[in-house]
């Protein structure tokens, strides 16, 4: 049981196709009304806000990575490689999703210079990731479409955990890394990689095995693990909070549905976080209208809270709530956190019985049925 | 055959700024520029058929509010992923305070 239904989050099985048939996929999404001249200043970019916010995160890095470098061999080093890693194997994880929407910066080339920088550090390439992150916001968390669903129904809590440390993600980003070196997708990428985009993923794969591969030979040359812990090692030893932030924006909420409010959570959190986050943690805003950049998202939060659930209170508040929803989700896999709008917020949009969050089966179309295997009767 | 059609008055839209415009059941987008000069696209993205007229207009670029595609709305240019197939553009010509676009 379990099984089957873990299959249906595969973008090469039948789902795919009923989510198709059934009107889910591409679907017309809920959004809050927001007058136009309102949204052209939400929208507007500038440079300002992200370089003065990546100065001082590669400032940091490099500040951590010194006096790391400068203890090292002691234990003392310890707690500044940990704060390396956290920004390196962390927060690379916003600055890489900001830049790959190109709303960061006004100026262009700034925007694609991080997002290829963060692309390397949190081991995505930046090509197939931005074809991935483009359908996630078409057919978000719809099963068989979106493949950037985090915790499914059941979660596999076991790859989840040890996935805190990258022991998931990590030989994954290699051994697609070895694939696509060779000239190679695997079928789900293939489903969202247009053709002519395909060169740029091979390249990559090469350049980012040739820095790895130097970095290797150095940590062999000298006997020493520094030029690892510094370089790759992050995304392994400092992806917690990757993870822990994550996990907040669709956890145990809705499948199947075409209303945001229904699958996504804000979450309100400190300074320290939301700098650390870029802001992520406005995450229905942000799905509702991903034009507006990371910086005025507060704002915006302003204009349509309106219509949302109140965002909750905190990182634990929200966790909570998505604990027990994803334990009740390994033996109940219809349940999903459904939250109360408040007065006079625009109903819940469900233009049809399969949107209401369960995310119940779809009827398979037939052709699908016959290439998985099991002709339909009659 | 093609028609010229009046789209908007001149003050329709502002600077820098982006209207929809429909036609016999088809969608357009009217554009003008920071210079005050104007122009005419499809209404839809290439991508996704999200209308544009709900983008932000940056000098000559217009990006789509879907997945932040990007066009030369004076050329229709793609301007990369994830769009990679241009945007059709139409003849604009502004008469007596009118827009008018050349369709069909």
């Amino acid at each position: 049981m379990n099984k089957e239904r873990l299959e249906r989050y595969s973008l090469t099985g039948p789902e795919n196709q009923a989510a198709v048939a059934a009107g889910l996929a591409t679907g017309d999404w809920f959004r809050s009304a927001v007058p136009r001249k309102r949204m052209k200043e939400l929208m507007r970019r500038s440079d300002y806000p992200a370089i003065r916010d990546t100065v001082i995160w590669l400032g940091l890095m490099g500040l951590f990575a010194g006096l790391g470098i400068a203890f090292w061999g002691s234990w003392r080093a310890v707690p500044f490689f940990l704060a390396y890693g956290l920004l390196y194997g962390s927060t690379s994880d916003s600055r890489w999703h900001e830049a790959g929407h190109g709303t960061a910066f006004r100026t262009r080339w700034i925007d694609q210079g991080l997002y290829q920088l963060a692309s390397f550090m949190i081991m995505r390439d930046p090509t197939t990731w931005r074809w991935s992150h483009t359908r996630h916001h078409t057919d978000t968390l719809i099963l068989g479409r979106d493949p950037e669903i985090a915790v499914m129904r059941p979660a596999r809590l076991a790859r989840l955990l040890v996935n805190v440390v990258g022991l998931i993600d990590v030989p994954l980003a290699f051994a697609l890394m070895f694939r696509h070196a060779a000239g190679r997708l695997t079928a789900d990428e293939a489903d969202y990689v247009p053709a002519t985009e395909r060169h740029k993923v091979y390249r990559t794969a090469r350049i980012d095995l040739a820095i790895y591969a130097v970095t290797i030979g150095l940590a062999v040359g000298f006997r020493t693990w520094l030029p690892v812990v510094l370089i790759g090692g992050p995304r392994l030893y400092g992806a917690l909070l990757l993870y822990f932030y994550s996990f907040t924006q669709h956890a145990g909420m809705g499948e199947n549905v075409l209303d945001y409010r229904l699958n996504t959570r804000t979450v309100k959190m400190c300074r320290l976080n939301r700098f650390l986050y870029w802001n992520m943690n406005y995450h229905v805003e942000h799905h509702m209208f991903p034009m507006v950049p990371y910086y005025r998202l507060p704002d915006l939060h302003e204009e349509v809270k309106h219509d949302l659930a109140p965002a909750y209170p905190s990182i634990w508040a929200a966790y909570k709530e998505i604990i027990p929803a994803v334990l009740r989700q390994l033996r109940d896999q219809e349940y999903y956190v459904r939250r109360e709008l408040p007065p006079g917020a625009a109903p819940y949009y469900q233009p049809a019985a399969v949107n209401d969050g369960r995310a119940l089966p779809l009827a398979v179309p037939s052709a699908a049925l016959w290439l998985r295997g099991s002709r339909p009767a009659g | 055959m093609a028609s010229w059609i009046a789209a908007c008055g001149v003050n329709d839209v502002d600077p820098e700024d982006v209207i929809p415009f429909s036609h016999d059941g088809v969608d357009y987008a009217i554009y003008r520029s920071p210079d005050d000069e104007y122009y005419a696209t499809d209404g839809h993205c290439t991508h996704e058929k999200t209308l544009l007229c709900d983008g932000l207009v940056m000098g000559r670029v217009i990006e789509c509010p879907k997945h932040n595609g990007r066009f030369d709305y004076v050329s229709g240019k793609a301007l990369g992923a994830p769009v990679l197939e241009d945007v059709r553009t139409y003849p604009v010509t502004v008469a007596d305070g009118t827009v008018f676009i050349e369709v069909g």
